[in-house]
């Protein structure tokens, strides 16, 4: 195979272990676009790897889509299951669908787009170092411990297309928060806080990372920007980078 | 192994399907959705509850009963035989397979209790609570025998093994149900032996559970009060004699009682209205020593309906999906789209909050 070359992967009943060498080998052989027809339930795909490289579904994956991946960008044109990034270093991934609980657990760096809701505790541990800043964008609205224990990096939560009646958001949101950014499109009451953050206006600064967090947002699902921002968001931080540091200091 | 037990951690994978108008489902469609996720088990438990399975005995109780040794089933035969008409018994069906190198014996009986059987002397319980003492005695005096379904017109299949071996062992391929639930277990804390798979059952209420169940203890010992007795070495057993304890026996609505197990906190009790706040207190006042904690998600069905559950934390994954007349719940969406390509709607239930089927009420 040459460089720069497409390939399919039928994946129907393709057992886990099996599939993810097929991709391994794929990758080897220097395809940069991989498209994966039929994926139920196979789990663990694309993890860690670390090539530039596409791999498209139309299926629901199985959890643990791109834990620990560094590079390549993933693109589920379906809903998705749980665990997807955890640890990951860099690339992308970009659901279509909804999405489940524990998502991008740790995540150090990349993105995680997802079109609809998502379950409960995303984003927590999540964390940033120097140039690596991972952002999770959720379209939808979310379970309770969005944020929990965040150390770094970018959480946006958009409430598009909920029922009236729909919570945006669960309880213990940023509970022992201390790093990074929560930006919500719309109102949370202080109950559904941890006591670790607060909440802030935007300044200039929030407006240019989150326009270009969401430029490129809205370009993977066909959105228009105007019709997000036409919406006030407000911005959840933490109150103290060591919430916990007195805790055991009798 | 009996009552030294103190409780199970596990991982688990969980499916059902209900048809809300009581169509038949060949057990097929259960298998497929439970082998998908044979990956949150690790064949040391796997089973299946199904509904409508035994048309032709729809009015006697099916006792399926595991034998350690040939003196187990004589003596729960010999009680059987004191106080209950058989109008039929049978090994349960089964084949040799590769998979399942080992098992107990295996026995069904359709049974009645008699009307003369000697415990009316004592006490005048109904047909069902004597069904109950007749599980609760067997299972924890009778060496080597347990009772794993005693429900009507329903049965519990189980054993060690992964869901799909134990469904070809049990020949699932011969039975329709207008309910299935299946099981894939992940024993962490306590061996896996055939009594300790899932589902539990008790008269036709069956559980199949993922999680742990922390506060076994206190959920054993206010069993007791009533008593239950927890025997099968598992904490899943202790959510269905709870069921049974509020819904049969107390008269608590499926919800109320999901709302006992599963309490919301004080803290959301309170930004409720009021006339909610003092039904959900007295709940909680009531029935604390019902109130599981621990990491959950369960599947509850009856003849009438399936229920899923979460912890109040969410702690466990549990998606439902609907399309026509069929309701699907299990760990993972992709099981559902096993059988099930493009459902009418698909959600993730929120913590603590009861997803409950029943049967259109035009269905017999």
């Amino acid at each position: 195979m040459k460089m720069g070359t497409k390939k399919t992967i039928k994946s129907d009943g393709v057992y886990y272990r099996k599939l993810n060498e097929e991709i391994r080998q794929a990758i080897a052989d220097g395809a940069t676009e991989i498209m994966l027809t039929g994926v139920n339930g196979q789990r663990y795909i694309g993890d860690g790897l670390h090539d530039k490289v596409k791999i498209t579904m139309d299926g629901v994956p199985g959890n643990d889509v791109a834990a620990f991946m560094n590079g390549p960008t993933i693109v589920i044109e379906n809903n998705a299951q749980d665990g997807i990034g955890n640890t990951m270093n860099d690339g992308k991934v970009v659901i279509h669908g909804h999405a489940g609980d524990v998502l991008g657990y740790g995540m150090r760096g990349g993105k995680l787009h997802i079109l609809g809701d998502v379950g409960y505790r995303v984003g927590i541990h999540m964390k940033s170092y120097k140039n690596k800043v991972p952002a999770i964008i959720a379209g939808g609205v979310a379970g309770d411990f969005f944020g929990e224990y965040m150390a770094g990096g970018n959480l946006v939560l958009l409430g598009l297309n909920g029922a009236a009646d729909e919570p945006l958001i669960g309880n213990y949101t940023g509970t022992g928060m201390h790093g990074g950014v929560i930006y919500i499109r719309g109102e949370v009451e202080e109950y559904q806080l941890g006591a670790e953050v607060g909440i802030k206006e935007l300044d200039n600064e929030d407006h240019k990372l989150l326009k270009k967090l969401l430029e490129e947002y809205c370009a993977d699902f066909g959105l228009e920007l105007d019709k997000i921002m036409d919406k006030p968001f407000i911005k959840l931080v933490p109150i103290s980078h060591r919430p916990y540091g007195r805790l055991y200091a009798y | 192994m009996n009552h030294l037990y103190q409780k199970d951690i596990s991982g688990c994978g969980l499916s059902g399907i209900i048809s809300t108008t009581g169509k038949l489902i060949p057990a097929e469609d259960i298998i497929k959705t439970i082998r998908i996720q044979n990956e949150r088990g690790n064949g040391l438990g796997g089973g299946f509850a199904g509904y409508g399975i035994y048309p032709e005995y729809k009015d006697y109780y099916a006792f399926h009963i595991m034998f350690d040794h040939e003196q187990a089933k004589q003596d729960a035969e010999a009680y059987l035989d004191d106080n209950y008409i058989v109008v039929r018994k049978e090994p349960i069906p089964h084949r040799r397979t590769a998979a399942i190198p080992t098992h107990p014996l295996l026995w069904r009986y359709f049974v009645k209790a008699r009307d003369n059987r000697p415990d009316l002397e004592l006490e005048e319980l109904s047909e069902d609570d004597f069904v109950v003492k007749t599980v609760m005695k067997i299972n924890s005096e009778i060496d080597g025998a347990y009772v794993f379904s005693s429900g009507k017109n329903m049965g519990a299949f189980k054993g060690v093994g992964f869901a799909d071996e134990i469904a070809d062992f049990f020949m699932l391929e011969q039975y329709q149900a207008y309910i299935w639930t299946a099981h894939n277990r992940f024993p962490t804390n306590t061996q896996g032996w055939w009594g300790g798979a899932h589902p539990f059952t008790l008269l036709d209420w069956s559980i199949v559970h993922n999680g742990e169940i922390s506060s076994y203890g206190i959920n054993k010992r206010y069993l007791e009060m009533f008593r239950y007795k927890c025997t099968l070495l598992t904490d899943t057993e202790v959510v269905a004699y709870l069921f049974d304890l509020l819904i049969r026996k107390h008269g608590l609505s499926a919800r109320l009682a999901c709302l006992a197990l599963a309490a919301p906190f004080w803290g959301d009790i309170d930004r409720l209205p009021e006339d909610e706040q003092q039904v959900l207190r007295q709940i909680r006042q009531v029935y604390g020593p019902a109130m599981l904690n621990g990491p959950f998600s369960v599947l509850f069905a009856h003849s009438r309906g399936l229920i899923g559950l979460n912890d109040r934390i969410k702690l466990r994954p549990l998606i439902a999906a609907t399309h026509d007349d069929r309701v699907y719940m299990a760990s993972e969406e992709s099981a559902i789209r096993t059988v099930c390509a493009k459902p009418d709607r698909v959600w993730a239930p929120r913590a603590g909050e009861p997803v409950i089927v029943e049967l259109n009420d035009d269905v017999i």
